[in-house]
């Protein structure tokens, strides 16, 4: 275990609060790569870390447009241009009628956009998390609470960034590694 | 929530580094007296570990003794219904009971019952979002699982009732795609906006309820002792851990589902509702159909949500978790939107009179005095009535009352949408060709059998995935306030 080289250190917290007030403490101190595990999304957690507002809105944004726009130009190309279908004297294409189809076309790719933005921005899926390796870190979909720091970071010292962490309250801390053993 | 103890940023958080805990002593505000503290949500102060226990469990656990006879019970109903579908496929739609003038009967009443029920899980999970109802913690995964397949019970009815589905399906008039002489479906037809409006309601309450699922399935995995389960829900929870920078896009994305499955779930219904309103039939063609569908439609998807939930909050001990207050919320909902059907029921009595269209004013009263007089009373009786039992608090919270009225509101919504297809078309202008709608066994026995299609994907919902949203209700507890005592703050909660 000692041969490997660590990759962060590990810190497990007991409570809501005192995985923020770590997170402050963490964010004080001027790391870039760390994070914060949580079994839910804890209120004020992204003010604690500094993160700017998600931009998964741009996603959606992209997939409703193209949503209506494929829509109304679908319904064009169909009813008034590939082959012109007259019904009952209606015009061929107008877009009162093409509306309701276009619009759940807009809502359709707009959660599609969504989902893909929120896939995108967090790397996911990525099924080989070194963090996984760690027992005690299963309890972060549980009842625990986690603040990891990456050695990669320029500011990363083991020693001085495990003293931060155990001064702010934490109740285990340890080194991840590349694999298991 | 304690404005003081938010947190610091920048000068404010060095400055106030080496006390973090207790707040200024000149800002503190007397304590709100303890009769305005709300009630919990989670009931007994439950740790986050009982939570994640308490849900987990019920997928973990071998399932009780009852579950095999339901599961077999409900698949050999599924089995039934799709011989029949079969039946129906190969022979023909003169299987069913429908002749000119009553083209649609069941099979519409049907598409339409189911796909009411399903409105109810939307509700919940993307109005009740929006409108910070955080009770609706509890209770949005079954709902939503519900709805998904609701929507798939709804599915089957307007695809066979085409008869030969394979011209409905592929070069045909539901999916875009020329037949054989190059044309292309025609988008003027309400017809062709339900099957995009369906479609894309099914498709995007399975990608809110997967979002939903992620956090939960990575709880499942975490938890598996067996390789198998590890593999799938480990594959299924796109490696979650859980990460806050995850959680900040994540809590984006959830709410903009939110946003965008409000819309849809209002526009689901009222294009529905455009089958009919769009046509120039007596008793279809009125402009209040679009909001009144939708309103019955949550009416009804409340009404099965207690169904299944008053029993699975039973069997599986999860008192804590959906409290009578739970149950109380879902019969006001059920009181609100049943007193708006019934307003819309005497509306249309009265447009009908007041627009003075002979054709009309016969639609109506012959629904009601005519030959389906017993339909339309029924709907009455169990749509009008019940829910105004529901003004009383101690109805409210006797659970096996609010269950037995949730049966009578689901048999009612079934019989108005009944009333609604074939009372307007029994009788059309001419005498001559007036009709009797009957079922045959074999339109009973498919409907029937929609519910063990129903049933099953329900059975294996609560056998293989976690049946209330594990991470969403512990976030609703004071456990999880940074601010608050029981989450760890120190010094007064205010």
């Amino acid at each position: 275990m000692s041969a490997q080289k660590s990759l962060g250190l590990l810190a497990q917290f007991e409570t809501p609060a005192d995985i923020m007030h770590a997170a402050m403490a963490v964010r004080d101190a001027g790391f870039r790569k760390w994070d914060v595990f949580t079994p839910f999304p804890i209120h004020g957690m992204d003010d604690a870390m500094a993160l700017p507002t998600s931009k998964v809105g741009y996603f959606t944004f992209a997939g409703g447009f193209t949503g209506f726009f494929t829509g109304m130009t679908m319904i064009w190309f169909m009813n008034k241009f590939d082959y012109p279908l007259v019904v009952g004297g209606k015009p061929l294409f107008t877009p009162l009628f093409a509306f309701p189809v276009s619009y759940e076309m807009t809502i359709l790719l707009s959660a599609f956009g969504t989902l893909f933005g929120l896939a995108l921005l967090n790397r996911l899926p990525r099924l080989n998390n070194p963090l996984f390796n760690s027992e005690r870190f299963k309890r972060a979909t549980n009842d625990k609470f986690f603040v990891y720091v990456e050695a990669a970071d320029p500011r990363f010292s083991p020693a001085e960034v495990r003293a931060l962490l155990e001064k702010n309250g934490a109740s285990a801390v340890e080194e991840i590694h590349d694999s298991e053993d | 929530m304690a404005k003081a103890a938010a947190i610091p940023s920048g000068a404010a958080a060095k400055a106030d580094k080496h006390d973090h805990h207790a707040p200024p002593v000149h800002v503190q505000a007397a304590e709100p007296p303890k009769e305005l503290e709300r009630e919990p949500l989670v009931l007994n102060n439950r740790s986050l570990g009982w939570i994640t226990e308490a849900i987990a469990g019920v997928c973990e656990k071998p399932m009780p003794k009852w579950w095999w006879p339901a599961f077999i019970l409900s698949a050999g109903g599924m089995g039934m219904m799709f011989s029949l579908v079969a039946y129906l496929i190969s022979t023909g739609v003169g299987v069913w009971g429908l002749n000119q003038p009553a083209d649609w009967a069941w099979d519409i009443t049907n598409f339409v019952f189911w796909i009411g029920i399903g409105h109810a899980g939307t509700l919940i999970s993307a109005v009740l979002c929006l409108l910070r109802q955080k009770w609706r913690t509890s209770i949005n995964r079954a709902a939503e699982a519900m709805t998904i397949f609701a929507v798939a019970c709804a599915g089957i009815f307007p695809v066979v009732h085409t008869g030969r589905v394979w011209f409905a399906l592929f070069p045909g008039y539901l999916i875009p795609f020329p037949n054989a002489n190059g044309i292309w479906p025609q988008f003027r037809s309400p017809l062709l906006w339900d099957v995009f409006a369906v479609s894309t309601y099914g498709t995007v309450s399975l990608l809110f309820w997967y979002t939903g699922l992620i956090p939960d399935l990575a709880t499942l995995r975490d938890r598996a002792t067996h390789k198998v389960r590890r593999f799938f829900y480990g594959l299924f929870s796109l490696g979650w851990t859980g990460s806050n920078r995850h959680w900040s896009n994540y809590e984006k994305a959830y709410m903009i589902l939110a946003g965008l499955s409000t819309p849809l779930v209002l526009s689901v219904h009222s294009i529905v509702s455009f089958d009919f309103a769009v046509s120039q039939v007596p008793g279809w063609h009125t402009t209040i159909f679009p909001p009144y569908f939708v309103a019955g439609a949550i009416f009804s998807g409340f009404g099965m949500v207690l169904t299944l939930l008053i029993p699975l909050r039973a069997l599986f001990n999860l008192h804590d978790i959906i409290t009578l207050r739970h149950v109380e919320l879902m019969c006001k909902v059920l009181l609100a939107t049943g007193s708006i059907v019934g307003y819309a029921y005497g509306m249309e009595f009265f447009i009908a009179w007041y627009g003075g269209s002979p054709y009309e004013l016969y639609a109506f009263k012959n629904r009601a005095f005519g030959p389906y007089w017993w339909a339309y009373w029924s709907m009455i009786s169990c749509n009008v009535i019940s829910p105004h039992f529901f003004w009383f608090k101690k109805l409210r919270t006797s659970v096996v009352f609010v269950w037995v009225i949730s049966i009578f509101v689901n048999i009612g919504m079934w019989f108005e949408r009944f009333v609604i297809i074939v009372t307007s078309l029994h009788r059309d202008y001419l005498p001559s060709s007036w009709g009797y709608f009957t079922p045959t066994w074999v339109d009973v026995f498919t409907f029937v059998g929609s519910f063990g299609l129903f049933m099953t994907l329900f059975l294996l919902f609560i056998r293989f995935l976690p049946a209330l949203a594990i991470s969403e209700v512990k976030a609703v507890t004071p456990q999880a306030d940074p601010h608050h005592p029981l989450g760890g703050a120190k010094g007064h909660h205010h």
